[in-house]
């Protein structure tokens, strides 16, 4: 018995298997982007307009912007959450438990790492696009244009990435789709409320400005904020800092609960 | 004997107190088609699971296409193809797309890309179905799709497990003869089934499963030979006759079966009142798991 002819020695993350599960992403948004685009731009435009108008007319200034305009770039950061971490957290389940997608891929020269970190990398890309419909929605109630405002769909980028790796986690870690409801519930509902979307932390309590300052959404609302009106500064770089510091953990963390559910 | 595409020794995979594979051993040499036969929960999934790395075995040594498994699992799947049991398509996706896609996971080199989906729309015979979303497919032609898909790259290992299982007997021959043309270009296969026709059609070799054990290997008609003789008596009557025909056989040291209505028994044609018929890898089945077949 010889042994057969080996191919090339196969390394850990290679660009073909992941733009193997790429393409597939691709492949398959061109057969429902409708809904996702719908989803992800037209919830957290309602929240925009429920909340710049509802409450624009009672306060008119926060923080001394125009309040449709704080909304407007704080719910960017919704926008992202909403396309990241709940397709991720429902699209993972669905591909590994009900289509048995992940079977398929990981019979192919797919790992694991690799696998999760194409997803991360596609959710990510699609949260960085949609999370500046509310940003350019809320330029059409009077957001001033600006140049920094470019480096939004980067910041979205980032932090969809984190929150992308989360949902996979959620996942990943989920004995039933039911469970979910706990992760909604305890953990994405508080963090989207104590972020500074709506009204500014700094008037709340001390704990719970602390607790905003571990709250990635939080970051992420103020680099956008910083961005879109103009006063990016130090600390913002400490912000992308803790994103990034997010995002790595979360992805390793990630790549741990799928490989366990994944490989047995 | 060729060389060996799949080497196992000693393999076992337990799941808490359940042993799923228990020391199995298994040789399948290149451009040969082996089955898997063995009656639901015998280990074949789990066996065609540690073949590609999603499961890891506790104890043993597997190779496959000469790379260890686990740590060279990637290099393996570069050049197998794998129909799972249950239908992973996208059903969203036409056909074409579900071929293109695959292409990709396979690393299909750019310039080889379309012929290969020409490839696998003809050997689907779903060339003018290429651009039907899956979900309107028939079962027949899904499964066709799901075996075409795991070939794009031209692997040299195929693994199948349970092909035809729930299908239509019609549909069920229409793979047949689509895995008989893989066999014939030279494809070494693994097929898992628990159909004893498919493998006695399909197989040069017929390994036979029970409780995670290999318990008998070999040709379809030498195992027959070996395991049941040539010759089956067939004894028919009331289930007290049938008992009795069982206590007098064994009292010979026969071997017996039931088959619901009737008593076969191997070995003799002697003795007993009954109609002969040719030993089968039924019986062989039977005797050796102690399981009757769906």
């Amino acid at each position: 018995m010889t042994a057969p002819a080996r191919t090339q020695r196969l390394h850990r993350f290679e660009r073909s298997a992941m733009s193997g599960v790429l393409v597939r992403e691709i492949v398959n948004f061109s057969s429902y982007w409708r809904s996702a685009t719908f989803s992800s731009t037209v919830e957290p435009t309602i929240y925009l307009l429920a909340f710049g108008f509802g409450f624009g007319s009672l306060v008119s200034k926060v923080g001394g912007y125009k309040y449709v305009e704080f909304v407007g770039t704080g719910t960017v950061a919704t926008a992202v959450l909403f396309s990241s971490a709940f397709p991720a957290m429902f699209g993972t389940f669905v591909k590994y438990q009900f289509q048995r997608t992940y079977d398929a891929i990981l019979a192919a020269p797919v790992d694991t790492e690799e696998l999760v970190t194409a997803e991360a990398l596609w959710i990510a890309t699609r949260a960085g696009v949609y999370g500046c419909v509310p940003m350019i929605v809320a330029m059409f109630f009077g957001l001033e244009p600006r140049w920094e405002m470019f480096v939004v769909p980067l910041i979205a980028w980032l932090a969809g990435f984190g929150w992308g790796c989360f949902g996979i986690m959620v996942a990943g870690f989920a004995k039933s789709i039911e469970n979910f409801s706990y992760i909604v519930s305890a953990v994405l509902t508080p963090l989207f409320l104590v972020a500074g979307t709506f009204f500014p932390l700094n008037k709340l309590p001390k704990w719970a400005q602390v607790l905003g300052e571990v709250n990635p959404l939080h970051h992420c609302v103020q680099l956008v904020r910083d961005s879109a009106f103009g006063v990016l500064g130090w600390v913002d770089l400490l912000r992308v800092g803790a994103l990034m510091l997010f995002g790595v953990l979360i992805w390793r963390l990630a790549i741990f609960a799928m490989q366990r559910k994944l490989i047995d | 004997m060729g060389e060996l595409a799949i080497d196992l020794r000693g393999v076992v995979k337990r799941y808490g107190a359940i042993t799923a594979v228990d020391g199995l051993d298994v040789q399948v040499t290149a451009g040969t088609c082996v089955g898997l036969l063995g009656p639901n929960g015998a280990g074949k999934s789990t066996t065609m699971r540690m073949l590609t790395g999603q499961t890891i075995a506790d104890e043993g040594e597997l190779d496959v296409l000469g790379f260890k498994m686990p740590g060279e699992s990637k290099q393996a799947r570069a050049q197998l193809g794998v129909t799972p049991q249950l239908d992973n398509l996208d059903v969203t996706l036409t056909v074409e797309q579900n071929l293109l896609v695959f292409t990709y996971l396979y690393r299909v080199p750019r310039k080889e890309r379309k012929a290969a989906i020409a490839r696998g729309l003809a050997l689907a015979r779903l060339e003018d179905r290429r651009d039907t979303r899956v979900d309107k497919l028939s079962g027949g032609m899904r499964r066709r799709l799901l075996i075409a898909r795991a070939l794009v790259h031209r692997p040299r290992l195929v693994l199948l497990d349970e092909p035809t299982v729930g299908l239509d007997p019609q549909i069920r021959q229409e793979l047949w003869a689509l895995i008989d043309l893989l066999r014939s270009e030279g494809t070494t296969i693994l097929m898992s089934t628990h159909y004893i026709e498919e493998a006695q059609r399909l197989a040069d070799t017929v390994l036979i499963m029970s409780h995670g054990k290999a318990v008998a290997s070999g040709a379809p008609a030498d195992l027959v030979a070996e395991h049941a003789g040539s010759e089956v008596l067939e004894v028919y009557g009331g289930p007290s006759r049938l008992a009795e025909v069982e206590q007098e056989a064994q009292a010979k040291g026969l071997s017996t079966r039931r088959t619901g209505t009737s008593v076969a028994v191997l070995g003799t044609t002697d003795g007993f009142d009954g109609d002969r018929r040719p030993a089968n890898l039924e019986d062989v089945f039977v005797l050796l798991t102690g399981e009757e077949i769906g």
